[in-house]
């Protein structure tokens, strides 16, 4: 079982956020699609971390006062799902998997190295703020191992090398 | 055999409506819309397709568990988790064939007379969520989807809700809280979902694979479906190799083929020349076989009868050079952290036994540690917890301790005492699931 406090990282992190129009609008898109508005919880939440880069105390409080739930509900729903971010994540969100085809197929080997490169361990971000490391289970891409999840994007077939390049590529963009 | 689900596979822009209506797409949603509701539930029952998301149930009996003089809503939901490891297989298809997809999940619908359908899929595929939503408009512009569907006076609209990283929301009851926006717990059955579904309603859930075999049946018919694999275990099926072979990838192959053929011939056999130890036949909540058991046919009915699941398909492969007592800690680590903590068992029983795999992995392993894995596994298993993930971890883990029994004992043989009481932690492992991490 995981389940993850949500971080009140600084005083305006406990802000209630406010939705502006476009927020607003795609919303409104969302809740026909249900009967109950608790129902648009997961997709509304999905647009806060589009938006505000995660799931502050602030973010759990507006989409509570917003949907008509209690915060301590929206709370409940945002540390039971491990991709919400609960602290202020990284630039780049390193999600190594580390289930079976991918650890016995070189993910070991890239867990290691990425620990040494970065100085980290899971769940740390690089003193810059650049690399977050998080440790995954089954990307659901096992036939191309080994798989990180970047971000929203999937990286597949790696090696030492291939990722050294990919990680010098992104801790180059400014 | 000649592809039928990934028959789109390798075709220039295969995602669009375009290439899809080309190759016969939406002939079976048109002659759907003909024949009735409970003439397209016949084809499917008499097809005998079975559900290819794990239990193996037959489709066409689920659906026709849904009460038929029930008013109001109903729903259809496509369950596109993909969570269980060592399956790749809905997103091959979601990737190459979106619009099967779709066209397979409006059938369903309508045999149902739902109209409302939810595909979730999960939160990791970002990406494919954003395929299926495009191929939903355009389906829906081209007047398949909507209301008076070509002027059947069906309305269908479909959604696509997307989860955000919880295994256990693969579970047909989880999931459905997951779409009622809650934490995804599993419910206790019965009630069934087909009665009290999600919102609930009477709701149908099947896999992606499943609902995509739905428009072949209803345009080749129940007997052609019928004609390929073995009786009872009907129709081509998915099946996703990784680990170590030559090729891994998605193989469409007929149902009761064996997985010494997939592995050697499909998969290009066991990479580096070395010998093959041992296999997951269906994803790591089925219990593990050996290389002497590789002859067992890949169908439900012949993995049951090995004591084993096909569960997803999803064949996971280890050479001679493996520890199985590895293997065994890394599926602890995997339940351990995917538990959702409603049940006893299940919760507790999965983090003992990730903490004892990790000691003994570490060096420190005690002679009694297998039979303290047996005992924690059987108090978890064969009903003792609301749902089967209580049965996923503990069957495979000790089908690994039955089977590879020495390999716990010789390490636990050169196993120096734990110092300082304190667990060991692994360097290559995944994190420890807990509070804060
Ligand atoms: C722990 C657990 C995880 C599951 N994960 C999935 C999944 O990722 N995808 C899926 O289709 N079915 C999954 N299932 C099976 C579903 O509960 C359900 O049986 C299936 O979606 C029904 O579809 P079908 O009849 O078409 O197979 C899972 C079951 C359990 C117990
Ligand atoms: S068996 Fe495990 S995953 Fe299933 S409901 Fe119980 S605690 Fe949750
Ligand atoms: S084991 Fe890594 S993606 Fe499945």
């Amino acid at each position: 079982m995981n389940t993850r406090p949500i971080v009140a990282a600084s005083p305006e992190a406990l802000q209630i956020v406010t939705f502006d129009a476009a927020m607003e609008a795609r919303i409104a898109e969302l809740l026909p699609r249900y009967p109950t508005r608790r129902a648009a919880i997961l997709p509304v939440l999905w647009l806060c971390q589009e938006r505000f880069g995660w799931i502050s105390p602030g973010v759990v409080a507006a989409v509570a006062a917003r949907l008509g739930e209690a915060p301590a509900f929206v709370e409940g729903v945002v540390s039971f799902y491990t991709m919400y971010q609960t602290a202020p994540p990284a630039r780049y969100v390193l999600q190594v998997c580390t289930t079976l085809s991918c650890a016995w197929c070189g993910g070991r080997e890239l867990v290691a190295h990425l620990k040494e490169r970065l100085g980290i361990s899971f769940g740390e971000i690089t003193p810059d703020g650049t690399f977050q490391l998080v440790g995954v289970q089954c990307l659901g891409a096992c036939g191309q191992a080994p798989v990180i999840q970047i971000n929203d994007d999937y990286y597949e077939n790696l090696d030492i090398a291939k990722l050294d390049a990919i990680l010098d590529e992104l801790a180059g963009r400014s | 055999m000649e592809p039928v689900l990934l028959r789109a596979r390798g075709v220039p822009d295969s995602r669009s409506i375009a290439t899809y209506l080309a190759a016969g797409g939406y002939e079976g949603w048109k002659k759907a819309l003909g024949m009735g509701p409970d003439a397209v539930t016949k084809e499917v029952l008499d097809s005998e397709l079975r559900g290819r998301g794990g239990a193996g149930f037959p489709t066409g009996r689920k659906w026709s568990f849904v009460p038929k003089d029930h008013p109001g809503p109903r729903y259809l939901v496509c369950n596109a988790d993909e969570s269980e490891p060592g399956t790749f297989k809905d997103r091959e298809i979601i990737e190459y064939d979106p619009h099967q997809v779709v066209e397979g999940v409006a059938i369903a619908s309508f045999a149902i007379k739902a109209n409302t359908a939810y595909i979730y899929i999960r939160g990791e595929f970002a990406r494919w969520a954003k395929i299926l939503e495009d191929a939903i408009a355009e389906a829906r512009q081209r007047g398949f989807l909507g209301k008076n569907i070509m002027g059947s006076s069906f309305d269908l609209d479909i959604w696509v809700h997307r989860g955000a990283g919880a295994y256990i929301c693969g579970e047909e009851t989880a999931l459905l809280e997951s779409i009622e926006g809650k934490r995804g717990f599993p419910r206790l059955k019965p009630p069934f979902p087909a009665v009290v579904g999600v919102f609930g309603k009477p709701t149908v859930i099947n896999n992606v694979e499943t609902l995509a075999c739905v428009p072949h049946i209803i345009v080749r018919g129940a007997a052609w479906f019928s004609s390929i694999g073995r009786p009872k275990n009907t129709g081509p099926k998915l099946f996703c190799v990784s680990g170590h072979v030559n090729r891994p990838g998605v193989f469409e192959l007929p149902l009761g083929v064996t997985f010494r053929e997939i592995i050697e011939e499909h998969a290009g056999g066991v990479r580096g020349g070395r010998k093959l130890k041992a296999f997951f036949p269906g994803g790591s909540s089925a219990p593990i076989l050996t290389a002497d058991e590789v002859d067992t046919g890949a169908d439900f009915d012949a993995c049951a009868a090995a004591g084993t699941m096909l569960g997803s398909g999803g064949v996971i492969v280890f050479d001679d050079t493996v520890d199985m007592v590895e293997v065994a800690d890394n599926v602890a680590h995997f339940y351990a952290h995917e538990s959702c903590g409603q049940c006893t068992p299940c919760r507790e029983g999965s983090d003992w036994c990730m903490d004892i795999l990790d000691r003994i992995v570490a060096g420190h392993g005690r002679p009694a540690d297998p039979d303290t894995l047996l005992r924690i596994c059987r108090f978890s298993s064969a009903g003792m917890t609301i749902c089967p993930l209580g049965d996923a971890f503990a069957l495979p883990i000790s089908s690994i301790v039955n089977k590879y029994r020495s390999e716990f004992e010789r390490r636990i043989a050169a196993a120096t005492p734990l110092p300082q009481k304190k667990q060991p932690v692994l360097p290559w492992a995944g994190p420890r699931p807990g509070f804060g991490i």
